[in-house]
């Protein structure tokens, strides 16, 4: 019981740190940017909602606004790169340090708790019955959580299909052929940096107020745990099929490790060692695919090689 | 029309590497033009072309397109009225998207891109039509992936999307030699059969003499970042590939040196 009990909870957080995945991968795998801004703006929507949530704001216009501070963070590392020729993970991890000395002066301290504030999910929670174990605080999470990856993908679904999602894509493939068609890299590249730190600061703002504290490490290898729920998805539901089915494949990837993090806490993992658990399941889940192939590939040549010289010896 | 006045690039400055590739170089492009344009190695004749295109900025001089002066108009506003196809065939178009969004984002080379449907319902039917055009079939595989394609296929693609939107230049760098024989003459022939249709002012580089002769209405010959001998109409239509020689001795000093001219 008590490892379902734990599962529930983990499906929640992996709907919610799922959005911050998908926002991963528009710069990852869309743009082919290897932004490293995710750390730093994961926490700054928490910082910006937690501050918004403690004013006595609404605390959807709270994660609303920890999008748009995202939109900002993500232009800021986009002007790096594009205007100042900063080469991309270096950019990132400029804003990234930078971020951190604002995230601090947003909160004014370095953990905001939220104890005994209502925030979106307490006060979902307060309306609804349990679901048989489920209890109403992990039953909101998952109401509130789904409502908001549906509405993204179906965002992202939509605006990637259009003229400017396009180009986007263009971009990632290459940056040569969309000059040459008339249209700016840099803006795309700005473009495409601001929605994916929007979409990661708005997951910042929903974890901060479903965990009840924003803390300014919060962020701390969000990008590592996003590539988990990428690779995990990717390594579940392949790298084909339609758009739909990769976003989704995301954040069924981030509920996934979520409940694979769960276990291992409950086997008695060291909390402490979770980021060194994190780190060695990305390099697995990447490294396996590349070892499968090439196995596959010598048994073949194996395979067809004897079959060759098995006919010549008759001869 | 499109006009180039004393225009000069030096690669790599003040360094032991550094290259004079253009050369205070002028030239006038009359309306209609289809202008082949050879050279030997390092003649310059890429460079130039990169600078009509916006790749780079020259380091003086000016380029005047119908009277404007685009010298500093960057890459992605001058694609406006340039349509342009690469070398590389893999240059010029996005691989991991569909054949037929390639063509959709080619189609509106120049205009802004707004939260509109980057691909019509009328556009489909009107891309079938002009990939059939081509007789490769594409027209039938409209949502694969133009990775998938080969590079003969992807220059041919590159080709009709530098032309669906037609442009006031079309620049040519050496489209056909990454292609093998066979498949560089298709290429080619779809290059005439484009240009023609539309009239296309055009600019072609080439390493084949004889295709440099045969295509076209003129015939520039560049050296040292120079262009040493132009050439149009009847005078051009009746040279040989060792009057171009000759003339290449002649105006250059020196034999013709690039060791992927077809020099026969």
């Amino acid at each position: 019981m008590s490892i379902l009990f734990s599962l529930e909870g983990a499906i929640g957080q992996g709907i919610l740190w799922g959005i911050m995945a998908l926002g991963v991968y528009i710069t990852f795998r869309l743009l082919d940017f290897a932004d490293l801004t995710v750390d730093g703006s994961f926490a700054t929507g928490g910082a910006v909602a937690a501050v918004m949530v403690m004013a006595g704001v609404n605390p959807y216009l709270a994660v609303l606004v920890a999008m748009l501070t995202g939109f900002a963070a993500g232009a800021v590392t986009g002007f790096f790169n594009t205007v100042c020729k900063i080469p991309p993970i270096l950019a990132g991890i400029l804003s990234q340090i930078g971020l951190y000395s604002i995230n601090l002066m947003i909160m004014g301290q370095s953990n905001i708790p939220m104890l005994n504030m209502s925030n979106m999910f307490s006060d979902l929670a307060e309306k609804i019955p349990a679901l048989g174990w489920i209890t109403p605080q992990n039953l909101s999470v998952i109401c509130i959580g789904t409502l908001f990856v549906v509405a993204t993908i179906a965002l992202l679904y939509w605006f990637f299909g259009t003229e400017l999602g396009s180009a986007i894509r263009a971009t990632g493939n290459n940056q040569n052929m969309v000059r040459a068609n008339g249209v700016s890299t840099n803006w795309t590249t700005i473009a495409a940096l601001m929605l994916s730190n929007g979409l990661i600061a708005l997951s910042g703002g929903l974890v901060a107020q479903q965990q009840g504290y924003a803390d300014v490490k919060m962020g701390i290898g969000a990008i590592v745990m996003a590539l988990a729920s990428i690779v995990i998805g990717e390594t579940i539901f392949g790298r084909k099929g339609g758009f739909a089915r990769r976003l989704i494949s995301i954040v069924v990837g981030s509920i996934i490790y979520r409940i694979i993090v769960s276990i291992v806490l409950q086997l008695g993992l060291d909390p402490n060692n979770l980021k060194l658990f994190t780190a060695l399941l990305v390099a697995a889940a990447l490294s396996i695919p590349v070892v499968l192939e090439s196995r596959a590939q010598k048994a073949n040549y194996k395979r067809l090689t004897e079959a060759v010289e098995s006919v010549e010896d008759k001869f | 029309m499109l006009e180039i006045k004393n225009i000069s690039k030096t690669f790599n400055p003040g360094t032991v590497t550094e290259k004079k590739a253009i050369n205070n170089l002028n030239l006038k492009i009359n309306d209609g033009d289809f202008i082949t344009v050879i050279g030997g190695n390092g003649a310059g004749k890429s460079t130039m072309l990169n600078l009509i295109a916006g790749v780079f900025p020259p380091d003086g001089g000016r380029i005047l397109l119908d009277g404007k002066d685009i010298t500093l108009l960057p890459e992605y506003k001058r694609a406006a009225y340039i349509g342009r196809v690469f070398q590389d065939p893999l240059m010029g178009t996005a691989a991991d998207m569909e054949i037929g969004e390639n063509l959709a984002f080619a189609a509106r080379r120049g205009k802004r891109r707004t939260l509109k449907w980057g691909i019509g319902k009328d556009e489909q039917e009107q891309f079938k039509t002009s990939l059939a055009t081509l007789g490769l079939g594409l027209e039938e595989r409209m949502s694969n992936k133009v990775g998938l394609l080969s590079g003969g296929q992807r220059q041919a693609l590159t080709l009709l999307m530098a032309s669906l939107q037609k442009p006031e230049l079309l620049l040519l760098d050496e489209h056909t030699a990454a292609l093998d024989p066979l498949t560089a003459k298709k290429v080619l022939d779809l290059t005439e059969e484009i240009v023609s249709k539309d009239n296309l002012t055009t600019l072609m580089i080439t390493h084949n003499m004889k295709d440099a002769i045969r295509i076209g209405n003129r015939l520039i010959m560049m050296n040292n970042g120079q262009i040493i001998f132009d050439v149009c109409g009847e005078e051009k239509a009746k040279l040989t590939v060792e009057d171009l020689h000759r003339k290449f001795k002649e105006n250059a000093g020196e034999e013709f040196a690039d060791d992927r001219a077809v020099l026969v």
